[in-house]
């Protein structure tokens, strides 16, 4: 007799901890062929509100923290990907061959934004000769928190939008794959055990057109990406809703995952700070 | 509140750990920051009625100074005729500044002129002999008729961090003034930082000081628009500390009517009108007379002025 | 007494016409709209007849400056930022000039238009000259491409300044512009378009449309330009947000700011002093990154307010073509009434009010330099932006306050620090949720030193090499 296999409940990711929705609701993800899968939980305002809290509380350790140390720890989470590239790339079903082909650009993805930690302020800061007695450097600095809809590409699409928010000191809540949320509840599993502090990265899974708008217009919210938006109506009231305090908004773009990222995701969401200091005895 | 700083600031010198650490706990000076300072107030334009009055003023400031290996009692003689009198009915100045060995020539020159004779003293401009020689040195210009005495403290004391060899070496010195002012030339341009002006400055009137001096004339820079206001500060929170006024002497460098004007701004707006009689406020100078009368004549008149017009002494 | 005579700059320099037209493809012409007023804020005497821009107005600017962007933009760099150095070369022929209408337009000093404002002008146009042809070397790939048509408008308080920042980089790097200045000073954008002729900028490269705000808006609806940039007031700034959202234009906004400058007990205090007076005075506060919030530490409160107060009392306010002028006059009527309205509250909410002795004339729109102290973080003259002469005083007692208390605000664009020790300065810079940070220092600007803010205060940087990120396809 064929064992009964144990199921995973997927949760969301909020703070480091795994709770199902203070709604209590979940909504049913499918395969591709239109298979139940599994219950995914379905975010409320109010757990998008607390992703908030989580982040914010997040922000001053996780930007404090040397960028040696941010750089460590991504790419610690591509080395735990890496361990379970089996199993996200059954997750993420299909064709064998490109599933493991997705997974092995996600690691390679994190491989490659762990590096920029510290070197962005080199490529993106400036000492500037200005006319007169004064030291003057300008520094990339993380915006705060970031909100961001990923995009429908569960695995690669999340990780492009995530680690180049993060790997600059930012933190954020990310809006997953509506139809395919469940990778992205696994990739919560990579991130809690890669020393990687709770809170910095909180994953909702659940409608994106109830979320993004809450998320949008949050008040303690400094960014929002909306790069997974697909309807142009809702990336519309998303952008006027992120105006009532000046959000730094990247617009939805359909990305080709694939290709040479650059580095506008990390520049969206990085302030220029300008210090200036008089020189003399 | 006055009283209670006044007896606290008594024991400040009362020992090198004591003197260093007040000196030491004065807020800094930021170099960039007060040259901005100074700078923008030397954009002040004064013009018309207010130039007369600067010009007058000025003149009244300045302290005509012969400084020189080849001074004479012909040369001092001359330089004391113009002091009393330079002119055009414009003001005396000061007081005329020369050797110990030549004060009795000028005090002859200038008796009953209401000008004053000041004198340099304590091995002058170097400072380096020993302090019976200073002393001596002191009481010698005073004693052949110095009304006030411009010693130089010990740079190298100084910038070794012995201040109570400074401070002592100025209290005897000003022991050996009597009734005659002492005025203490701090060689800004040899302490190299502002702080260093600050400092010494108020090591100087810890010490005794009546009026703190910029400089001997024999360094450069000498008196810059930024020390003569490290100066004005200190000064002005003495005497809000102390209760006691003490002046300031900016000395060398100045050459222009537009220089001397300059300095009366700082005057104005960092120490106050307090300051702004020849009583608190000098200018060390020989060539900006001729200047000042100049541009007075220029006031007078309407015209531009000729150097042959005035005398050269 | 040394009372310093009347040193008045002459106005003889400047030929104000009564009346001006909009400037578009390099012609003046008559605008659709109702002509407005432009006064001397010193003596509320008329100095002009201004034409309105209608929406129609805007569109012919539009495409102008579209017909424009083709051959300006397929300029070599090394041709256009000959251009940029010839513009920089005639404003230093001009700087008195220019100095004297600004002063007449705005009400600022003389000193300042003079010092200030002018000479970083010229500068910008060199600073951004030298970028044109070198563009591969920026950092963003070898040939990044410009956007199009730009449309700036821009405030009364640096009226030719933020032309200049503005201008500049968007021409650098080869976009054509549609600028709006502000309503109360636009004279000097008027006289800059003289400058572009004289130059023989081609026509169209750079369009003036006066007007007040829905000349703006109109500037910012079009459909046709791919560039907005915006200084002003964080409200306008969220209305524009909001009408640009959805389109592909590019944003770039500088808003508005309530900075802290912070002093430590071991600041360098004269210096301090200076730095205070000139964070808050400059302008009279007519300044969106203005030191408007004194953070003092306390155990040296009593001490700085005593310095501070008499440093104010030797503050010349008064004809701002002066030449000893300190503090000018407000710049508007309106403006004024923001000022008093908010300073009324101050009192009402508690808070000391303290102004140092000094006459206003009696015509014209003008407010004494003031000090609250006894101030709290929840006071609206600790929050609100007054954009005017405006201290408020708060005390902090560790290093750890001072920061929290300075990032307490929706804004972010400047702050400052005063201590001299190095390790506090940048343990504190590094915390501050601010563009800029001055240390030792305020209010220093320089076209190679980027200039912008966090949260509310504005998105994206003026100046330096991030500064040409505005304006390029990036």
């Amino acid at each position: 007799m064929s064992r009964l296999s144990v199921r995973k409940t997927y949760k969301l990711y909020i703070g480091g901890a795994f709770p199902r929705s203070e709604s209590g609701r979940s909504y049913p993800v499918t395969s591709a062929k239109g298979d139940f899968l599994a219950n995914a939980s379905q975010a409320s305002r109010k757990d998008a509100r607390d992703a908030v809290v989580a982040a914010r509380k997040a922000f001053p350790g996780w930007s404090g923290a040397t960028a040696y140390n941010r750089g460590q720890i991504l790419y610690r989470v591509a080395e735990m990907l890496e361990g379970r590239r089996g199993q996200f790339a059954d997750e993420l079903g299909g064709a064998r061959k490109a599933a493991l082909e997705a997974v092995d650009a996600a690691v390679d993805r994190l491989v490659w934004y762990a590096g920029w930690s510290d070197k962005i302020a080199a490529v993106h800061g400036t000492a500037n000769p200005v006319a007169g007695p004064y030291f003057n450097l300008s520094s990339p600095e993380p915006t705060g928190v970031v909100a961001v809809v990923a995009p429908a590409d569960p695995l690669l699409g999340l990780v492009s939008v995530v680690a180049p928010a993060i790997v600059t000191g930012n933190t954020c809540v990310v809006v997953a794959s509506e139809p395919s949320p469940l990778p992205a509840i696994t990739f919560a599993e990579v991130l809690a055990t890669s020393d990687l502090p709770g809170g910095v990265v909180n994953v909702l899974t659940g409608r994106q057109a109830e979320l993004a708008p809450w998320l949008a217009g949050h008040m303690d919210v400094n960014a929002l990406d909306l790069t997974g938006v697909e309807d142009a109506d809702l990336a519309l009231r998303c952008e006027q809703a992120a105006a009532e305090n000046l959000k730094r908004v990247l617009r939805p773009t359909a990305g080709d995952w694939t290709a040479d990222p650059g580095l506008r995701r990390m520049t969206a969401f990085l302030e220029t700070k300008t210090v200036w200091h008089p020189t003399g005895v | 509140m006055v009283s209670t700083l006044t007896t606290s600031l008594a024991d400040v010198a009362s020992s090198g750990a004591t003197l260093r650490a007040f000196l030491h706990g004065l807020p800094g000076v930021d170099r960039v920051g007060a040259d901005q300072r100074a700078a923008m107030l030397g954009t002040r334009s004064i013009k018309t009625t207010a130039k007369a009055h600067a010009i007058d003023l000025a003149i009244s400031m300045v302290d005509l100074t012969t400084l020189e290996g080849a001074d004479t009692p012909g040369k001092v003689r001359a330089m004391c005729a113009k002091a009393a009198h330079p002119g055009d009915g414009a003001p005396r100045v000061a007081a005329v500044c020369v050797y110990p060995d030549l004060v009795a020539v000028a005090a002859e020159a200038l008796a009953g002129s209401g000008v004053k004779v000041a004198s340099v003293a304590t091995a002058f401009p170097s400072g380096r002999s020993s302090l019976e020689v200073k002393v001596s040195d002191t009481a010698l210009a005073v004693a052949a008729g110095a009304d006030e005495i411009d010693m130089v403290i010990d740079r190298g004391a100084f910038l070794s961090g012995d201040y109570t060899k400074v401070y002592e070496e100025i209290v005897a010195v000003k022991a050996a003034c009597g009734d005659a002012h002492l005025k203490v030339i701090l060689e800004t341009g040899e302490l190299s930082t502002y702080d260093n002006v600050r400092r010494a400055s108020w090591l100087a009137m810890l010490a005794g000081a009546d009026f703190i001096k910029t400089s001997t004339g024999k360094v450069s820079p000498a008196a810059t628009p930024s020390v003569t206001l490290v100066m004005l500060e200190a000064v002005r929170d003495f005497r809000d500390r102390t209760g006691r006024q003490v002046g300031v002497k900016p000395a060398g460098g100045i050459r222009t009517t537009k220089d001397a004007i300059k300095n009366l701004v700082l005057v104005n707006e960092i120490a106050g009108d307090e300051w702004l009689t020849p009583e608190w406020f000098r200018l060390g100078a020989s060539s900006v007379l001729n200047d000042l009368l100049m541009q007075r004549q220029k006031l007078a008149t309407g015209r531009y002025a000729g150097p042959d017009y005035f005398t050269l002494d | 007494m040394f009372e310093y005579a009347p040193a008045p700059e002459s106005r003889d320099v400047v030929d104000i016409k009564p009346a001006y037209g909009l400037f578009i493809d390099g012609e003046f012409v008559d605008g659709s709209g109702p002509s407005f007023k432009t006064v001397n804020p010193a003596t509320e005497e008329q100095l002009a007849e201004i034409a309105t821009a209608s929406s129609d107005d805007v569109d012919r600017a539009v495409r102008a400056a579209r017909k424009a962007f083709g051959v300006w933009s397929a300029l070599p760099g090394s041709e256009r930022a000959k251009y940029l150095f010839r513009i920089a070369r005639i404003i230093q022929e001009r700087a008195r000039e220019l100095a004297v209408l600004e002063t007449l337009d705005n009400g600022k000093p003389i000193r300042e238009s003079r010092d200030v404002d002018v000479p970083l002008v010229a500068a910008h146009f060199f600073y951004y000259a030298g970028w044109a042809d070198k563009l591969g070397y920026a950092g963003f790939g070898p040939d990044p491409r410009p956007l199009g048509v730009a449309g700036q408008v821009i405030p009364w308080n640096f009226p030719l300044l933020m032309l200049a920042w503005k201008v500049a980089p968007a021409l650098a790097t080869g976009n054509t512009v549609v600028l709006k200045p502000a309503e109360t000073t636009p004279l000097t954008a008027l006289l800059f378009a003289d400058i572009c002729r004289q130059a023989d900028l081609p026509p169209g490269v750079v369009n003036i449309v006066t007007g007040a705000g829905e000349t703006g808006a109109a500037v910012v609806a079009h459909p046709d330009v791919n560039k907005v940039a915006f200084t002003g007031s964080t409200e306008v700034g969220r209305l524009i947000a909001r009408a640009v959202a959805g389109t592909d234009k590019k944003l770039t906004l500088e808003l508005g700011g309530k900075a802290a400058n912070i002093v430590y007990e071991d600041a360098a205090i004269d210096q301090a002093v200076e730095g205070v007076v000139n964070g808050i005075f400059f302008n009279q506060g007519h300044v969106c990154c203005a030191g408007s919030r004194l953070l003092v530490q306390e155990s040296i409160h009593d001490e700085l307010l005593d310095a501070l107060k008499r440093r104010l009392g030797t503050l010349r306010l008064g004809d701002p073509l002066d030449k000893n002028t300190d503090i000018g006059a407000i710049n508007s009527a309106e403006q004024l009434a923001r000022i008093r309205e908010l300073s009324d509250s101050g009192e009402a909410e508690g808070a000391r009010r303290w102004s140092p002795a000094c006459e206003l004339p009696e015509r014209g729109y003008w407010f004494p330099p003031t000090v609250f102290t006894g101030v709290a973080q929840s006071h609206r003259v600790a929050r609100e932006e007054i954009f005017g002469p405006v201290l408020s005083v708060l005390t902090f007692r560790t290093p750890a306050e001072a920061v929290e208390k300075a990032n307490n605000t929706p804004y972010g664009l400047s702050a400052g620090i005063w201590t001299e020790k190095g390790s506090r300065i940048l343990w504190t810079a590094e915390r501050l949720r601010a563009g800029v940070v001055w240390a030792n220092t305020f209010n220093r600007f320089d076209p190679a030193s980027p200039f912008g803010g966090y949260k509310e205060s504005g998105h994206g940087r003026e100046g330096g090499l991030h500064g040409l990120e505005a304006y390029l396809d990036v």
